[in-house]
């Protein structure tokens, strides 16, 4: 069985590692039980225990409140698994010692952050596909034509690096990985109230969607129901339009902070 | 010409706050053999090691580990070093193959996975996921991890901790199989039959500093200590300490005429010259401190 490679034969390259990370992440996730949980069956039943109580349509829109959740969950899915499951997971692994293994071999580092983006990716396009599919066939979401994936595209690429690099640095700074779950999830449920998950935003006063407004999952689910939604939602939107340039600089904005805070505080190790 | 050198320690230093961890250490370990580093908890032991496996910068002093410092250590140093780390778990749901294979693959030359799983007795564990192993399965496949690139120098921290005494006994065969195979092995541990059993050179470090450097027969002047000759007779038991306890067995033979009752020759443990020389450090650093 045993192989013989030449002693000076190169190791693999960073970017074929980072596929096989990514496969491993995968694996991991897709194996448990907890996980799979956590990022299909627990959106999938929010989405059907609030479309199940909440009924008919938004006023001045003839959007049935049911697609509103679709797009919204659609947005925090992004959240969810970029910002909130890679904290808790990076904070658990390193408590671990997982990352400091990891240090110790020759393994390219940049492998590792392939390798979750890997499954960031992986596990969004999950989610987002049985959203869909659910949306279109219980609840008479449009599966959008070319020019709305464009839209897509954008909100989910420059929403997902953004949630990823908050979640890489979010899960650094988190000292102790068992108060990772509420030291995230904090932002987390508070932001889908005033990002238009649950509640349409004009509903907020002022003061509140100023503050949405600073954080990526508002113009997230803002580009979501651009995408999902007809225009004739536009009537609930603030301004009457989805603000895609100011969506795009914020989030734009918060990718290159992410990124300057992921570089100053991720840590293999524990101290 | 002396044995070559796989790690160079003169001088290193290191402190948290005003908490010195390390306090002038120097160290030598030779290529091949089995260093075994002792020392009492907060002794400084973990933080020379991690600073050795270039997890922890330092303060002042040279560090040479594989001719270069593991400061400023890349990935092709990390290939040729093996580290097997105190806590470290595994991905819960992979297999132990498919955590060995991956390990496999960050390095050019890998041992062969069949053959690995053999060498640490997890052959018929091989499909079960990580999380259902045992404490001393997960630390088999720690080593086996450890050792999958091939490491020429290989780092255990306290490698048998929560082992059962037979399972302590194989993971021993292991390692020597691995000094044999020309790896050099530096191994901290609690456990003093340990380093006995294995180790051809200890360091006692205490309080940040190193006590003594020796083979564990001659530590602390084992090999030249007093013997201890017990033995009972109906006043009860006697004990004689000698250096020459060869001829006070004779002479007991021959006034009770053949057997000695309950004859025992007692050299002091390594780890009875470990405690003495902890014992009297502490002490010392007692003095100084009510004389301060």
């Amino acid at each position: 069985m045993s192989t013989t490679v030449h002693p000076t034969a190169p190791r693999a390259g960073a970017v074929r590692l980072g596929w096989k990370r990514g496969v491993v992440e995968l694996k991991n996730t897709w194996r448990s039980k907890q996980s799979l949980g956590f990022t299909v069956l627990f959106p999938v039943m929010m989405l059907l225990l609030f479309a199940s109580i909440f009924k008919g349509t938004i006023d001045f829109t003839n959007v049935k409140i049911s697609q509103v959740y679709v797009a919204g969950i659609i947005g925090s899915s992004l959240m969810s698994t970029g910002f909130v499951g890679l904290a808790i997971g990076l904070a658990a692994e390193r408590d671990a010692g997982m990352l400091k293994r990891l240090a110790s071999t020759p393994m390219p580092k940049a492998s590792f952050f392939i390798g979750k983006i890997v499954m960031v990716l992986a596990t969004e396009m999950l989610q987002i596909i049985v959203l869909v599919a659910l949306g279109a066939s219980l609840f008479g979401v449009k599966v959008p034509g070319p020019s709305r994936w464009l839209t897509f595209v954008w909100v989910f690429g420059l929403g997902t690096t953004a949630a990823t690099l908050m979640g890489i640095t979010v899960g650094s700074v988190i000292r102790d990985a068992k108060s990772a779950p509420a030291v995230v999830n904090l932002p987390f449920v508070a932001l889908q109230f005033i990002s238009g998950v649950w509640i349409t935003v004009t509903q907020l006063p002022a003061w509140l969607l100023g503050v949405a407004k600073v954080f990526p999952l508002f113009w997230i689910c803002q580009g979501m129901r651009s995408v999902f939604l007809p225009d004739s939602f536009l009537v609930v939107e603030p301004g009457h339009s989805w603000h895609h340039a100011t969506g795009a600089l914020v989030l734009f904005g918060w990718c290159v902070l992410g990124f300057v805070l992921c570089m100053r505080t991720f840590r293999w190790t524990r101290d | 010409m002396a044995a070559p050198t796989a790690i160079t320690v003169r001088g290193l230093r290191k402190t948290y706050g005003s908490f010195t961890a390390v306090a002038d250490v120097d160290l030598t370990v030779d290529v091949g053999e089995i260093f075994a580093i002792l020392g009492p908890n907060g002794a400084g032991k973990s933080t020379t090691v991690e600073i050795l496996e270039g997890f922890r910068t330092r303060d002042t002093g040279t560090v040479e580990v594989l001719g270069t410092d593991p400061a400023s250590a890349d990935a092709d140093w990390r290939a040729r070093v093996g580290t097997v780390l105190q806590t470290s778990g595994f991905t819960d749901e992979l297999s132990v193959r498919e955590i060995l294979d991956h390990f496999a693959s960050f390095y050019a030359a890998p041992r062969d996975t069949a053959e690995l799983l053999a060498a640490v007795g997890l052959t018929e564990k091989a499909s079960a996921r990580a999380r259902t192993l045992s404490g001393g399965q997960q630390r088999r496949l720690d080593v086996a991890v450890g050792v999958v690139g091939r490491p020429e120098l290989l780092f255990l921290d306290e490698p048998t901790t929560g082992f059962d005494p037979e399972a302590r006994r194989q993971f021993w065969e292991l390692i020597r199989g691995l000094r044999d195979e020309g790896t050099t092995i530096v191994l901290t541990t609690h456990y003093l039959d340990e380093a006995e059993a294995l180790a051809d050179r200890v360091a006692v470090l205490v309080g940040g500093r190193v006590m003594e450097v020796a083979t564990p027969a001659t530590l602390g002047g084992r090999s030249g200590a007093d013997a201890a000759v017990r033995w009972v007779d109906d006043d009860g038991p006697h004990e004689v300490l000698t250096d020459r306890p060869t001829q006070t067995v004779g002479e007991l033979a021959a006034r009770f005429g053949g057997e000695v009752p309950e004859l025992r020759v007692m050299r002091p443990s390594l780890e009875d010259v470990y405690l003495a020389m902890v014992a009297a450090s502490h002490h010392a650093a007692d003095v100084e401190r009510a004389s301060s």
